[in-house]
């Protein structure tokens, strides 16, 4: 099913009025969106978009696709029946820090267990922006919020962490003002058999602002992001001169040029590498936090799974109509 | 289908068990414990030892077979029963002899470690029954109970010999718990027989303990609901239990309205049969998904729902509580899913393997805002089939979230179910919409006021859906006060005008009289054979038993105005009583309620209404 229509971003846009914030990042993840999916050569009626509750969770309102504004927490489990029901189809989640991490947690590491072919996109704001600024399951251990005055006491998660600790097969991490790194991104998970997950950072400018400043920034971005690409050196800083290597068994930063140090030294990203080790410390690493596709791995998916029993099933039993159904086995007639 | 199937059900006021073993396997004490312990509880018993000849015939052989009969039941019975409810086989040779006597959907237990090569050549089979499909007619329970009695005695220092004279107590352990038996009696018997033998004493009451546990782990519910046969209507039939005739009905509905079936479901007792039913059919093109929880199982519906399939979700009451925000979902986005719930005692975590109908409430306003839905009830095993079936149209045909009731006691017990041939079942008729021009999601028909079904795939008819409240059209997002109070009440009208489809409610019996004995679900064959029996004693005793319960058929007011009394009766405390009143209001209504995790017997019922035939006014019961 793949589309022979032609689109542009602007046929991706339904006519309803868009409700955010002005200067939320989520607009930059619906126009990276909308941008990408004229490339993903699929028709407009097979797309669906899936979402929970949340300021993210309006995202489905905008598509002019087909698309279904969920519950709280529930959209990964929607998704999953939507493509069961018919695999053929590009199926999109959009969740949040608190749909897709707290009260929809379950769903997420199980679908992402499963591998259902899904694309899943975490806008994560590290703060809960509908219900008015509390602290998420990704708020940071002292953020005063307003559900924690002194301080939150919660440690947070490290979705990709999380991602691959549920065996995860795609994580990619991306900045929520990188319109361009995401739309890539987001026509590589769509290509992508599988559950891809997508951790965009998303900034939050009314309860949560510049949570991000740090990576996203233009200025303190290339000390502080590394933005990974398969089969390339982990090389990133403002002079491209920093890199990752192996020291053991930890990640180490160095400089190119100093102590000996050469481009030889530093790590080739290979996403691909079923081994999720060094993709867990990529994920782990702060200083500087890794972006891009961090792990892409392909394995039979679920839906795959799903049909292929169905259909060695219907291949290995005897064609049989209802009728011919009920009454093999034991009858019996009574006048 | 509509209608009732005019049969007469005998419910099971009464169990009839045989035990079968090897002469030495200890049957007849067995028999006679689990004899005396409920002529203890109350019960009349009746039972029929059948020795073999020889005093030590050689073990395993046919010859050798030792059984016992044992029938139990609350009122005055006469011989030990004709067609056994369960039958317990110790070993090949017990099975080959006493299968006959044991109904298809009856339950069969075996000690599984019986059944070696040896045993089997015994015995007289080729190959091992356990495995080559022969019993699939039966509920087969195969316990491992020569293991498992061993395993529980390991540390009392017994050979071998010694350890598996237990096994019959394991066995009697697992009756015991089935049919709510205590284990007082056999244990106060243990310590008369075995005064000076401290450790057999142990060992037997350690083998019961074991069994009575291994059975509440195993979650075993009887199979007890029975039919005769010489009453059923003209046609072929094969005996079904209700569980799998739910499944197969959502299959022959999936079939008709030309849909593949999606099944999202969560295992819970006493509703895993329907999932264990339905993922053996994937060949119809039924897709069954277990879910990672409640929540799952119904939302994974309402996608599928969504995506073009009919999708079903089934449960009991605590996994109800958990979908109904979803079921909310589905109501506002108004999609075609179906919710079983086969009932069990409650509330909380309540009595797993005991049958109630306290979920009806639940069912009918366990959601947030105001958002109806259709309720339904199967009130009989083989009347799975055909309420499944007709959820199924109700739902696809009126664009609705439908809720079918069914419960512990129908969905496990069995009984003859006249086969449906695909082409003679109605006709379900899907709203795919096809001229895209000005379409609209939330475009009605004018009649139903049923939405389109349009799903991913169908090119020019994109759109959304979500819970949010909907402008009536369009299906955009409108929050005002107009169009709020405007679709809360399409949607309930939409409802309400399901009633047209619906059968009229039939009265069994006296059309006119004195009293009306109205039930709902599985009570029907309890309050049928006790509406049978007031008839025969003269008195204008009619019975209206509901399949539907929301919207209620269009001619129950007038049934009701036929009687003078009318008398509710439930297995809860008069949920369907509190409904009626406030919906059919202008009658003397009373109740008659059983909150027990029991079904009801013909005797209480006919007990009670006399008291009320002879009763001057109302009275609360």
């Amino acid at each position: 099913m793949t589309g022979e229509k032609k689109y542009t971003y602007k046929d991706m846009a339904s006519d309803q009025e868009v409700r955010w914030c002005p200067g939320c990042d989520d607009y930059v993840i619906l126009r990276s969106v909308q941008k990408a999916l004229p490339e993903i050569g699929r028709n407009r009626e097979d797309i669906v978009f899936i979402s929970g509750i949340g300021c993210s969770s309006r995202f489905p309102y905008y598509m002019n696709t087909y698309g279904i504004h969920g519950i709280h927490g529930r959209a990964a489990a929607i998704a999953t029946g939507v493509k069961l029901a018919n695999p053929e189809l590009s199926v999109w989640v959009i969740t949040g820090d608190g749909d897709g991490l707290a009260i929809g947690g379950n769903h997420t590491i199980h679908v992402i267990r499963r591998n259902v072919d899904l694309n899943i996109i975490l806008f994560n704001n590290e703060i809960y922006g509908l219900t008015k600024g509390q602290f998420s399951p990704t708020s940071l251990l002292g953020q005063r919020t307003k559900s924690s005055p002194f301080g939150n006491i919660q440690p947070p998660f490290n979705p990709g962490e999380l991602v691959l600790g549920s065996n995860g097969r795609f994580f990619a991490r991306v900045s929520g003002n990188s319109a361009k790194e995401m739309a890539s991104i987001f026509i590589e998970a769509e290509k992508f058999k599988g559950a891809a997950f997508i951790e965009v950072l998303q900034n939050c400018v009314i309860f949560n602002d510049g949570a991000f400043d740090k990576y996203n920034d233009k200025k303190t971005r290339p000390d502080n992001q590394l933005y990974l690409e398969h089969g390339q050196k982990m090389i990133f800083g403002a002079e491209r001169n920093k890199g990752l290597r192996l020291n053991g068994l930890k990640l180490e930063v160095v400089t190119i040029g100093e102590n000996g140090i050469t481009e030889d030294d530093i790590l080739v990203h290979d996403a691909h590498n079923p081994d999720p080790t060094l993709h867990f410390m990529l994920v782990r690493l702060e200083s500087p936090i890794v972006t891009g596709i961090i792990r892409a791995v392909e394995e039979p998916t679920f839906d795959q799974r799903f049909t292929q029993q169905m259909e060695a099933r219907m291949a290995a039993v005897k064609e049989m109509s209802f009728d011919e159904f009920v009454m093999a086995g034991e009858t019996f007639e009574l006048e | 289908m509509d209608g009732k199937i005019s049969h007469k059900a005998s419910t099971a006021d009464s169990v009839v068990i045989r035990f079968a073993g090897d002469s030495g396997d200890g049957m007849q004490l067995t028999g006679t414990q689990f004899a005396d312990t409920s002529a203890l509880m109350g019960n009349d018993v009746a039972t029929f030892p059948n020795y073999p000849a020889e005093i030590r015939a050689p073990q395993g052989s046919l010859f050798g077979v030792s059984g016992f009969q044992v029938q139990i039941a609350d009122h005055d019975i006469t011989t030990p029963g004709d067609d056994l409810d369960l039958l317990v086989a110790m070993n090949p040779a017990a099975l080959k002899t006493n299968i006959k006597d044991l109904p298809p959907g009856k339950m069969l237990i075996v000690d599984a470690d019986s059944f070696t090569a040896k045993n089997l050549k015994k015995a007289g089979y080729e190959t091992n029954p356990l495995e080559d499909g022969s019993l699939d007619a039966y509920r087969v329970i195969a316990v491992p109970v020569t293991t498992n009695t061993r395993n529980a005695l390991l540390d009392l220092g017994l050979d071998n010999k010694s350890m598996l004279r237990s096994r019959n107590m394991y066995t009697l352990g697992i009756i015991y718990w089935i049919y709510g038996r205590s284990l007082d009696h056999t244990i106060a018997f243990f310590h008369k027989k075995f005064k000076n033998k401290p450790k057999v004493i142990e060992a037997n009451t350690r083998a019961l303990r074991a069994g009575n546990i291994y059975a509440e782990n195993l979650e075993l519910i009887p199979t007890t609901y029975q039919v005769r046969p010489a009453h059923l209507g003209k046609g072929r039939y094969r005996i079904i239990m209700g569980n799998t005739a739910t499944a197969w009905g959502f299959i022959a509905a999936a079939k008709k309205a030309g849909k593949e079936l999606f099944l999202g479901s969560y295992p819970i007792t006493p509703a895993s049969d329907i999932l264990h039913e339905l993922v053996k059919h994937p060949h119809f093109r039924v897709k069954a998904f277990q879910a990672e929880d409640e929540i799952a199982g119904v939302t994974s519906a309402i996608g599928a729902a969504f995506a073009g399939d009919l999708a079903i979700t089934t449960t009991s009451g605590p996994g109800l509580a958990l979908k109904g925000e979803a079921i909310g979902l589905a109501m506002m986005t108004e999609l075609p899913i179906v919710i079983v719930d086969v009932q069990r005692g409650g509330p909380s975590t309540g009595m797993p393997t005991k049958t109630e109908q306290s979920d009806l409430l639940q069912a009918l306003y366990g959601r947030n805002g105001e958002s109806p839905i259709v309720v339904m009830a199967a009130h009989s095993p083989a009347d799975c089939f055909d309420m499944a079936f007709r959820a199924s149209k109700i739902a696809l045909e009126h664009m609705t979230p439908v809720l079918l009731l069914t419960d512990g006691y129908i969905a496990n017990g069995s009984e003859p179910w006249r086969i449906e041939k695909l082409a003679d079942l109605p006709e379900i008729k899907t709203r795919e919409p096809e001229n895209r021009d000005n379409w609209m999601p939330y475009r009605r028909d004018k009649e139903t006021l049923a939405r389109d079904w349009a799903y991913p795939g169908m090119a020019g008819f994109e759109h959304r859906v979500g819970g949010l409240e909907k402008e009536e059209g369009s299906g955009n997002v409108n929050m005002q006060p107009l169009n709020h109070e405007e679709m809360v009440r399409i949607r309930a009208e939409k409802v309400r005008r399901v009633a047209k489809d619906l059968p009229r409610l039939e009265v069994e019996g006296a059309r006119e009289g004195e009293l009306l004995v109205v039930g709902w679900g599985g009570t029907y064959g309890a309050l049928h054979s006790a509406v049978q029996n007031m008839q025969s004693t003269g008195r204008k005793v009619g019975l209206a038993h509901f399949n539907y319960i929301h919207p209620m058929p269009e001619n129950t007011a007038d049934v009701f105005a036929r009687f003078d009394k009318i008398v509710v009766c439930e297995l809860n405390t008069g949920q369907f009583f509190k409904v009626l009143q406030f919906e059919q209001p202008g009658h003397k209504y009373y109740k008659y309620n059983k909150i027990q995790g029991l079904p009801f017997t013909v005797t209480e019922l006919t007990n009670r209404f006399n008291q009320i035939l002879a009763s001057g006014h109302t009275i609360e019961a």
